[in-house]
């Protein structure tokens, strides 16, 4: 990972591949990269969709190492959705071939003059690029079929949908699992739409004949990475319960805690909670043959995620996320794990964003373009967006875009992109993330559902304002510098809580790089990231007003605790005092 | 002569309608939700005792959807929700 793959698809006689060593972006990986890149070298007040913005495609530091869980993929640019700055994460190989391959980043520049659709295919030889028109409107998983017809199974494949090509607002780019499936997604904030805008449909990696990355000190790193997988695997959350239910165990408890949004964020329990609840959903995917346990990448020890199979024991989608599982299902009012699970589908095959889509088919149905909990209507729309019809067009515009065209007042955005499964309310830390995150209203970005809900890292209560601050920024910092590494976030649960596993953590980063890392300097890495992330988001036009949520969670009350969101805007702006 | 309601069972005797949800791992050779009674002024903890479930593994207990600890007294009607160790996100 000692170089940067450019590729100029607006280059005068056809895309221009240029390597560049990595100059002052030496030492970054996955959002620090990322971030680096689009805050120095886009102008912040350009068009997401115009030649002038990039995207940037990074692994982690410690992806393509055998260390445990480096498996995540950075996609960053200028976001469609939020106008701001934007790191998407995904799971799935890419990030680990990618790494072998020996790019530290792969940045797609300009803009194509045509409307020719490429294929980039990049393995030990270096990298080719043609036109494929063959390609255009294929869904991910028709087009996987198709690679790997021409290419073998021995690749990994990045690719955007036929929302990906329209160049919605909630396109998602895929990048294919263990067994070349597109299951994983950087979803949020139209990084689909950004890879459309190049004219790129895929990305195909083929990293036969490349070796693992090797570090500085073997040794050391192979006795890091030990106890590195020895405290996820002691944790009980990442050791017991998410190889057990997966993330959508976490639908009955926030039902329990008040905080699910039901019905387009109008309750905070769902009487349906339960029939579509991990519990629910492990034990069908047992019975029909499929598989409540599977890791998304080679490397993963907590192996979070199942393989969904039909009623007829067919494989339909892989096991639905919890977000996925909320946004298509309670926030619909959908009680029905079946076709919430082929929504997961649809949405996977199309590329798009599974928390912006249900998101925006609540906001529809409050519009009353469907009636809440009717999933075929629920399906007839993603159905839309797939086609493109004019309907679809809205949809894939995202919940702001078809709220305000559907004259909806409660929209539930910040900067423009949905919340995710939590309501503000009643989980005022996450509330306090969704407001200040650069990134626009994004669980992920700063997981005080740990700490206020789950009891992981401490306790904060979550029907409090105090203490939310404090909570919101010290995950944020820590997120920033996680993603940066390439690790899956799902090991902050046992390194919050193990003091031991995060040394481990540290010790990894060190013996590969030969550094001298402490916990001082993680938190030096993501205040540096989050500090440019914001610096460009000011100079796109952002003020501390967008770093709010929307008015009418501090003005009407969630039940059942008939609360509000009380954290006070001063204390909002300071979020990032440091 | 001794009347009738002397011998009425005094409020602390008289018995509570619990309803518990158990989650996850702590389902397993218990139940997924039940109605039970209990004297009055039964603890969390009196009811951890009662289902056999070790404090360590009651991560996350709500109470009427809000969060307790063992100590917690509970009330007549109350819903108590017990979770193991639980993430996602």
């Amino acid at each position: 990972m000692d170089k940067i793959l450019r590729i100029d698809m607006g280059a005068e006689g056809g895309p221009k591949v240029t390597v560049t060593p990595l100059g002052e972006y030496v030492g970054l990986g996955g959002r620090a990269m990322t971030s680096a890149i689009i805050s120095k070298e886009v102008p912040p007040l350009c068009h997401p969709l115009s030649s002038e913005n990039k995207l940037v495609i990074a692994p982690g530091m410690l992806s393509g190492t055998v260390a445990a869980m480096s498996g995540r993929l950075s996609v960053g640019c200028k976001s469609p959705l939020t106008g701001g700055i934007k790191e998407s994460n995904s799971g799935g190989q890419a990030a680990q071939v990618i790494g072998r391959l020996g790019y530290a980043a792969i940045v797609l520049e300009g803009k194509p003059a045509t409307e020719d659709l490429f294929k980039i295919v990049i393995n030990k030889d270096g990298v080719k690029i043609s036109v494929d028109n063959s390609l255009k409107m294929l869904p991910n998983y028709d087009l996987v079929a198709k690679m790997k017809t021409e290419f073998g199974d021995k690749i990994s494949c990045i690719s955007i949908g036929p929302a990906g090509e329209m160049k919605m607002n909630i396109a998602s780019i895929a990048c294919t699992d263990m067994e070349l499936r597109p299951t994983r997604h950087a979803a949020r904030g139209g990084v689909g739409a950004v890879m459309g805008s190049k004219g790129v449909k895929t990305i195909v990696l083929d990293d036969t004949g490349m070796t693992m990355r090797a570090p500085k000190d073997p040794e050391k790193f192979k006795d890091a990475n030990k106890r590195f997988v020895d405290g996820l695997k002691q944790h009980p959350v990442s050791g017991q319960a998410l190889p057990a239910f997966g993330t959508n165990v976490l639908t009955n408890i926030l039902s329990e805690a008040g905080g699910y949004p039901t019905y387009n964020f109008k309750q905070g329990t769902f009487a349906g909670a339960s029939k579509i609840s991990g519990e629910t959903m492990a034990e069908l995917e047992t019975k029909r043959g499929g598989m409540p346990t599977h890791g998304c990448h080679r490397g993963c020890v907590i192996r979070c995620s199942g393989v969904y199979n039909d009623k007829d024991g067919h494989y339909l989608t892989k096991q639905p996320e919890y977000e996925t599982v909320w946004a298509h299902g309670g926030n619909c009012g959908i009680d029905d794990i079946d076709s919430i699970a082929m929504l997961d589908f649809l949405d996977d095959n199309f590329g798009v964003d599974t928390i912006e889509m249900g998101a925006t088919i609540a906001v529809a149905m409050d519009a009353g373009i469907a009636k809440f909990g009717d999933a075929q209507a629920a399906i007839n729309l993603v159905k839309e967006v797939g086609k493109g019809s004019h309907l679809g067009r809205i949809l894939g515009g995202g919940a702001a875009v078809t709220g305000k065209v559907f004259g909806v007042e409660r929209v539930p955005v910040v900067k423009g992109q949905a919340m995710p499964a939590y309501d503000p309310r009643a989980v005022k830390g996450v509330g306090v993330t969704y407001a200040t995150s650069p990134m626009g209203a994004d669980h992920t970005a700063g997981y005080a559902v740990a700490t206020n809900i789950l009891k992981v890292g401490g306790f904060v209560d979550p029907l409090v304002a105090e203490g939310q601050i404090e909570l919101s920024r010290n995950l944020q910092i820590a997120t920033a510098a996680i993603d940066s590494t390439g690790m899956c976030i799902f090991i902050a649960f046992a390194i919050l809580d193990q003091p031991e596993t995060f040394q481990a953590l540290l010790d990894l980063l060190n013996a590969f790089y030969g550094l001298n890392l402490t916990g001082d300097g993680v938190v030096a890495l993501g205040q540096k990231v989050l500090s440019m992330e914001r610096d460009f988001n000011a100079r796109a036009g952002f003020t501390s007003q967008q770093d709010r949520l929307p008015r009418y969670f501090s003005t009407e009350s969630l039940a059942p605790h008939n609360v509000k969101f009380d954290v006070k805007d001063e204390d909002l702006d300071k979020v990032f005092n440091w | 002569m001794i009347r009738g309601e002397e011998f009425a069972p005094l409020p602390f005797f008289s018995p509570m309608h619990i309803k518990i949800n158990l989650f996850a791992t702590l389902r397993k050779d218990r139940f997924d939700t039940d109605q039970r009674e209990y004297p009055t002024g039964t603890t969390v903890l009196a009811v951890l005792n009662d289902l056999v479930i070790p404090e360590g593994e009651a991560a996350i207990i709500f109470v009427n959807g809000k969060h307790a600890g063992p100590d917690h007294v509970m009330l007549d009607g109350d819903t108590l929700s017990i979770f193991p160790p639980i993430g996602g996100g």
